[in-house]
């Protein structure tokens, strides 16, 4: 690997981990939204900070375009609060205003902004190595590396510092209201958070692919854990693993770096909302069909219970009866059979005690709906887990 | 002596985008009681509670704890929200969310230790949840998680709990759990204000009630002003047709 290779694949590892560790915080708070509508609306921010500072990368551009951000997102509370319209309807309408008087703004002046649209949607970060920082010269590494390194560190340091107050003025605003936490400075803290990573981030992977490195990433790991902690390092993980394999997809395929970057999150994301043991496609899949079987292993136990007569209980016409077919017939009483709750005899079925108290103990569920009545089923099935 | 004031609120009127929820309530709640504030739907019975609680705005009045604002009594006071004002499917666990109440008395920054965890645990088994300590949230029922809520109550060790319909989504044996640990509170010489739904209980559990509806109709002993009267008042229909249907 070339010393540029390696740069820029330590810059896409700062960028992916410092969108991944608010995006954890928006995902939560179903605000995953706003940071589209950040990403975009600060760009009159950056262009009007560039005429200022004349460099993409100075701090005083970051804070001029992340205050464009925060009035973004108050603009969409005001417009809410009025009640005409719903919080959707405001961040569609604020935006794409303030994104096109950006475009303007740089088309007007193109000739003096190194900056054009295709960058603006996508970033560019081949040409992160080229703009270096000079320290007394000496010529001690990308700039953009500097910036978003300093980015990345205070994002951790707040996080460290604020996780108690992040997680409960996200979970219970109410409670932390009254305990003194006010959700508010939390709010406009995670805002401002967010803005300022979102512009730092934007000159590397553009105004788009930015939302999916902040959102991506965190709605990965919210299908797999349910843990806070977890679900940072987490989607911290999934922003590095998207960040270097990007970077190699893009390499083999001579492909926007930016653009494998997010191919990957998407792919993971797939991957583990399919796979996911918990919470995944296949795995609610697999839980319903079981549910299934139980309900109908139930309903068989139950039959069994309500008749004494011999010719309801007769194998050969259990079908009949239940008006089942006969597939499902034989899976439920195989079922009912490996499980020792029932005997057969003489072609009749009977319940053994075992099946006789378990379908008491489900009746008197289906009749009280208590929960504390099935916490001892639980670990045997899945019908009784939640 | 005259028993002190838990809460006193005066002239408080709040409203949502200048239609009034709130409208003008005097109220003083004597320390050592367990009132139900009841009233019918839109009363402002939530309201009243966030108005005290400084989590919304009033447009006027005043409101003390113990005499001084609320601002300067947060560790005096512990608060119940509704149960559905929450996400259960945030990523935490029993445990964790006891441990939130706890937040309050740490303050800014600081992380909670062992000793906020043994609070914790002691509040959990109070409650008798301790064997649910690492469930996942969205995996307790109805009842287990309000009961949650309960202990999380219970860690801030207050004087003074607010509790937003504690009883709602709950089954009969969480609804005695629950009142039989208020009850316990009361006798510690805590003061209980619960938001409460069903009227036929009020005589059973509470031995104060305000009757709300966006005024103040009345506050006052069960014994005395729980009546048809106020009931009527409150609630705009003949309350024995009602209950009775």
């Amino acid at each position: 690997m070339t010393s540029p290779q390696i740069e820029i694949q330590v810059i896409a590892a700062i960028v992916a981990i410092s969108c991944a560790i608010p995006g954890v915080f928006l995902v939560l708070r179903k605000m995953a939204l706003i940071s589209d509508a950040i990403s975009h609306s600060i760009l009159p921010g950056i262009v009007a900070g560039f005429f200022i500072t004349q460099d993409l990368n100075s701090p005083l551009l970051i804070l001029l375009a992340a205050i464009t951000g925060v009035i973004t997102v108050v603009l969409v509370e005001t417009i809410q609060k009025t009640g005409l319209v719903k919080e959707d309807t405001a961040i569609g309408l604020v935006f794409p205003a303030l994104f096109s008087i950006g475009v303007i703004l740089i088309a007007k002046n193109a000739n003096d902004v190194h900056l054009d649209i295709d960058a603006v949607l996508l970033g560019e970060l081949a040409f992160a190595p080229f703009d270096r920082l000079i320290l007394s010269g000496m010529d001690v590494g990308p700039k953009s590396l500097w910036l978003m390194g300093s980015i990345l560190l205070i994002t951790v340091s707040l996080l460290f510092l604020f996780f108690k107050e992040l997680k409960v003025s996200t979970f219970d605003a109410g409670l932390s209201s009254a305990l003194g936490i006010s959700p508010v400075v939390m709010h406009y803290g995670l805002m401002s958070v967010s803005s300022v990573t979102v512009v730092g981030a934007f000159d590397a992977v553009g105004a788009i692919l930015v939302v999916a490195l902040m959102i991506a990433p965190a709605a990965t790991a919210y299908l797999l854990t349910s843990d806070l902690k977890r679900m940072i390092g987490l989607s911290i993980g999934f922003g590095l693993f998207a960040a270097i394999g990007g970077y190699w997809v893009a390499h083999v395929l001579d492909a926007s770096i930016s653009g494998s970057m997010t191919s990957v999150l998407g792919l993971v994301f797939l991957g583990v909302y399919l796979f996911a043991p918990q919470k995944g496609l296949l795995a609610v899949l697999y839980r319903q069909k079981q549910q299934r079987t139980e309900v109908s292993l139930i309903t068989f136990l139950l039959h069994l219970n309500n008749h004494s007569e011999e010719n309801e209980r007769h194998i050969n016409h259990l079908n009949e009866h239940i008006n089942w077919q006969k597939v499902r017939s034989k899976t439920v009483v195989d079922l009912a059979l490996k499980n020792n709750m029932i005997t057969i005899k003489d072609e009749v079925v009977s319940l053994t005690d075992k099946g006789n108290d378990f379908t008491q103990r489900a009746l008197e569920y289906i009749l009280t709906n208590k929960d504390e009545r099935i916490e001892t089923m639980k670990d045997d099935f899945f019908l009784f887990r939640g | 002596m005259k028993t002190p004031l838990a809460v006193q609120v005066d002239d408080l009127t709040v409203a949502y985008n200048y239609k009034p929820v709130l409208w003008d309530i005097d109220l003083a709640v004597p320390e050592g009681v367990l009132m139900a504030i009841v009233g019918p739907n839109g009363a402002g019975k939530s309201t009243l509670i966030k108005a005290i609680l400084g989590i919304i705005k009033p447009i006027a009045g005043s409101i003390s704890i113990y005499g001084k604002p609320y601002e300067e009594q947060r560790k005096l006071v512990a608060y119940v929200p509704q149960k559905g004002s929450v996400d259960w499917d945030f990523p935490t666990t029993a445990l964790d969310v006891v441990m939130m109440g706890t937040y309050g008395s740490l303050g800014w920054i600081k992380r909670p230790g062992q000793k906020e965890k043994k609070a914790a645990l002691e509040a959990l088994e109070k409650v008798g949840m301790l064997s649910f300590k690492n469930r996942q949230i969205s995996q307790l029922s109805g009842g287990q998680q309000q009961r949650v809520f309960l202990a999380r109550a219970l860690v801030q060790n207050a004087a003074i709990y607010f509790m937003d319909e504690p009883f709602q989504g709950v089954d009969a044996t969480t609804e005695i759990a629950i009142i039989n640990i208020l009850k316990e509170l009361r006798k510690a010489g805590k003061t209980l204000i619960v938001v409460h739904h069903d009227l036929q209980t009020v005589p059973e559990y509470f031995d104060w009630v305000t009757f709300l509806n966006v005024k103040k109709i009345a506050t006052g002993p069960v014994k005395e002003i729980f009546n048809d009267d106020n009931l009527t008042k409150t609630y705009g229909i003949n309350y024995k047709v009602a209950i009775n249907k």
